[in-house]
C-alpha cells in the first residue's frame, strides 16, 4: 500500500500560462480506504485538470486532533482549496469527478 | 445545558457541550440568565464548549465519506476535561448539513455506540416531528431514554411541559409534567411524587384573637394545619389573616404573606387602620410579602415561585390572600392541584397555612358554597366562613366555624367588629327571642335591662305585699285566738254551771226521795 506523502509537487509545464499556485488540503483520519481513494482521485484530477503549480497537503486528524476543531472539519475526507480564494470545501472521497471539478471551480479552467 | 452544568456543580462530573446552532457567545449570554456562569466553568477546565458550523452551501459531496472528524473532535473534547457528560444540541443540524441520509444514519448509530463505549452519558436534542417523535427519526438510534418537550398556551398563559416517552431499564412516570425555566435553572413539579406521609403535630398556635382560640377547642389552630377563611367581599378575611400573621410574628416566627389583590403598602396601610401594625415585622425581617398579579404568569410558575420563596425564607406560617384570584388562570382541577401541592409542601415542613377565598354568592344564603370552594375546602383542616348579617337596616360582621379537624369547636355564629384595636369578638347575645346583632342587639340589651329592673321592682312589691298580708293574717289569728279563748272560758263557765245545776237537782231529788221514803 503506498503511503500517503505529505506534499506533492509537479514541475511547471513550460508552454502553459502561469496561473497562481493552488494549495489544496486533504483532511483524512488515518489510512482508511476512503482516505486512500480520495488521495488517489485528487492526484489524478490535479494531473489532468490543473495546469499550474499546486500543492497538496494531507492532514491526518488522528495525528493532529485539535485541527479538527480549529479548522472545523467534521466529515472525512474533506478537501479544502485554500488558494486561490474563495476557499472551497468538498467532502467525500472525490470519486465523482464532475462534482469535484464544479466544487473546485475547475470547469472554467479546463479546456 | 442544565444536565451538563449541574453535573459539574453538583456531581463533580466534567462535561462537554457541542452547539450546532448557537454561537458560544450567545450561549454564554443566554445561560447567564439561568444562573449558569459558563465562562467560569470553562476556565476551571470543567466544561468544554464548542460550536460547530455546518453550512450546506459550502459543501459539495463528491463520494463516500464518514463523520470521523466529528468523532475526533468529540474525543478530543472529552479527553480534555475527562468529561462524563456530553450534550449535543442539536443533531438535526447534521441532517440539514449533509444530504446523504444513509451515511448520516449509519454514522449516528456509530456515534451513540461510540459514546456508550467511552462511558459518557449523552443528552442529545432533536426537533419534534409531525406525528413522529423526531423529525428525522433520531429516536431509533438513541437507545435509552426519550423525553419530549412541549410549549402550550392555555387561557392565554404559556406553560412548558415534558413527558418521558421511553426509558429503558427503568420504570418511569408517563404523565406530562409541567416544568419551568427560571433564574436558577429548570424545575419540574410532578404531582404524583407527593405522598401523604406528613406528620401531624399536636402543637396549637393562637389565631391572634383570644376568643377565637377559645372557640377552636380552647387553644387555636393546629401547627402545620391548613386554614380556609372564606366570605363575600368586605367580610374581613384579610384582617383575620393579618391578625394571625401578627400573632405569629409576636412569637418570633417567620411569616410569608402572598398577596394577589393588593400591594404590600396598601395592605399594610389598611391593616394599620384596624390596629394591626405589621410594619415592624417587615423591618426586622420576620415578615416577608410577595405581591403579584395572578395573571402575571402561569399557575406552575406561581407554584414554583412560592415553593422557592418558602424554601429560601423558611417561614413557619404562610398566608395566601386570596386564592380565588387564581381561578381565572387555570381551570378548577388545575387550581386545586396547585393548592394541593402547595399545602402538601407546607405540611411536610410543618408550616401552618392560612388561605382566604372570596365567595361570590350574594343572592343565596350566607352558607351557600360554590363548587370550587367545596373542592378546595376538602384540602383544608379548618374552615371559617365570614358573613355579613343584615337586618334592621344595617350590616354587622359575623363568622362561624364550619369545620375544624381534630378538635371540638364552637358552632356559634359569632359577631365581631373591626375597631382600631383589631378584631374583637363580641359576647354572644342570646336573648329570649333569639340571637341579636349590631344595634338591634344594643336595643334588645337595653330592653332586657329595663325588663329586669321592672321585674325586680315587681318582685319587691310583691314581697312587701305578702309581708303585709302575713302581718294581717297574724293579727287575725291573734284575734281569733282571743275570741276562742274567751268563748272557751265562757263555755267552761257554762259547762261548770250546768254541772253544778245537775248536781243540785240530783241532790234535791235524793232529798225528796228520802222525805217520801220511796222505794226506788
Amino acid at each position: 500500500m503506498p503511503s500517503v506523502p505529505k506534499t506533492h509537487r509537479t514541475p511547471k509545464k513550460k508552454e502553459e500560462p502561469v496561473n497562481e499556485a493552488w494549495i489544496l488540503r486533504l483532511y483524512v483520519a488515518g489510512q482508511t480506504r476512503n482516505s486512500l481513494i480520495a488521495f488517489e482521485n485528487l492526484r489524478k484530477i490535479c494531473e489532468e485538470h490543473l495546469e499550474c503549480q499546486y500543492t497538496i497537503e494531507v492532514i491526518d486528524l488522528q495525528k493532529n486532533p485539535q485541527l479538527a476543531r480549529d479548522h472545523q472539519i467534521i466529515a472525512v475526507p474533506t478537501l479544502i482549496r485554500k488558494l486561490p480564494t474563495p476557499v472551497k470545501k468538498i467532502i467525500g472521497n472525490l470519486s465523482n469527478t464532475e462534482k469535484v471539478l464544479v466544487g473546485l471551480d475547475l470547469r472554467m479552467m479546463s479546456r | 445545558m442544565e444536565f451538563v452544568v449541574r453535573g459539574i456543580t453538583d456531581y463533580q462530573e466534567p462535561g462537554v457541550f457541542i452547539a450546532f446552532e448557537e454561537k458560544i457567545d450567545d450561549l454564554r449570554k443566554n445561560f447567564k440568565s439561568m444562573g449558569f456562569d459558563l465562562d467560569e466553568l470553562v476556565r476551571g477546565k470543567k466544561l468544554v464548549l464548542d460550536h460547530i458550523t455546518i453550512d450546506r452551501s459550502e459543501i459539495a459531496e463528491t463520494g463516500e465519506y464518514d463523520l470521523e472528524g466529528l468523532f475526533i473532535r468529540l474525543g478530543a473534547m472529552i479527553d480534555e476535561v475527562g468529561a462524563k457528560r456530553v450534550a449535543i444540541d442539536t443533531l438535526e443540524a447534521l441532517f440539514s448539513g449533509f444530504s446523504n441520509e444513509a451515511i448520516l444514519r449509519s454514522e449516528l448509530r456509530r456515534l451513540f455506540l461510540w459514546l456508550k463505549d467511552r462511558g459518557v452519558t449523552a443528552v442529545v436534542t432533536g426537533e419534534r416531528g409531525d406525528g413522529t417523535i423526531t423529525k428525522y427519526g433520531l429516536e431509533e438510534y438513541v437507545a435509552d431514554c426519550v423525553i419530549t418537550l412541549d410549549h402550550r398556551l392555555m387561557n392565554q398563559i404559556a406553560t412548558r411541559r415534558l413527558r418521558i416517552v421511553k426509558y429503558r431499564g427503568s420504570i418511569h412516570g408517563t404523565d406530562e409534567y409541567p416544568f419551568l425555566i427560571s433564574s436558577d435553572g429548570i424545575s419540574v413539579l410532578p404531582i404524583t411524587s407527593l405522598s401523604l406521609t406528613h406528620k401531624a403535630s399536636a402543637e396549637r398556635i393562637s389565631t391572634g384573637i383570644p376568643r377565637l382560640d377559645t372557640m377552636l377547642g380552647v387553644k387555636g389552630y393546629y401547627r402545620g394545619s391548613s386554614i380556609l377563611v372564606s366570605g363575600q367581599a368586605g367580610t374581613g378575611k384579610t384582617s383575620i389573616a393579618a391578625t394571625f400573621i401578627d400573632a405569629a410574628c409576636r412569637r418570633g416566627e417567620r411569616c410569608l404573606f402572598f398577596i394577589f389583590e393588593e400591594s404590600e403598602s396598601q395592605l399594610l396601610r389598611n391593616m394599620k387602620s384596624i390596629g394591626i401594625n405589621l410594619e415592624p415585622w417587615v423591618k426586622t425581617g420576620l415578615l416577608k410579602f410577595h405581591a403579584v398579579r395572578p395573571t402575571a404568569y402561569s399557575l406552575e410558575m406561581h407554584l414554583s415561585v412560592m415553593l422557592k420563596l418558602i424554601g429560601e425564607f423558611g417561614p413557619r406560617v404562610v398566608a395566601v390572600d386570596p386564592i380565588s384570584n387564581l381561578y381565572p388562570i387555570g381551570d378548577d382541577i388545575q387550581v386545586r392541584s396547585m393548592l394541593m401541592r402547595l399545602i402538601d409542601f407546607a405540611k411536610a415542613l410543618q408550616i401552618t397555612g392560612l388561605f382566604t377565598n372570596l365567595s361570590n354568592n350574594t343572592d343565596a344564603g350566607a352558607y351557600a358554597v360554590e363548587p370550587t370552594e367545596m373542592h378546595v375546602s376538602s384540602l383544608m383542616d379548618t374552615w371559617l366562613i365570614l358573613k355579613n348579617v343584615e337586618g334592621n337596616g344595617e350590616r354587622n360582621r359575623a363568622f362561624t366555624i364550619i369545620k375544624s379537624r381534630g378538635m371540638v369547636h364552637s358552632n356559634q355564629l359569632r359577631e365581631f367588629v373591626l375597631s382600631d384595636k383589631g378584631i374583637q369578638l363580641l359576647d354572644v347575645y342570646k336573648g329570649r327571642e333569639g340571637v341579636f346583632f349590631g344595634s338591634s342587639r344594643m336595643a334588645q340589651e337595653s330592653r332586657e335591662i329595663d325588663d329586669r329592673l321592672r321585674r325586680n321592682e315587681e318582685t319587691e312589691r310583691k314581697k312587701r305585699e305578702i309581708e303585709s298580708k302575713r302581718k294581717l293574717m297574724e293579727i287575725e289569728i291573734e284575734m281569733l285566738r282571743e275570741k276562742y279563748a274567751r268563748e272557751e272560758k265562757d263555755m267552761k263557765i257554762l259547762i261548770g254551771q250546768d254541772i253544778s245545776r245537775e248536781r243540785a237537782e240530783a241532790e234535791i231529788a235524793r232529798e225528796i226521795a228520802t222525805q217520801r221514803q220511796v222505794d226506788r
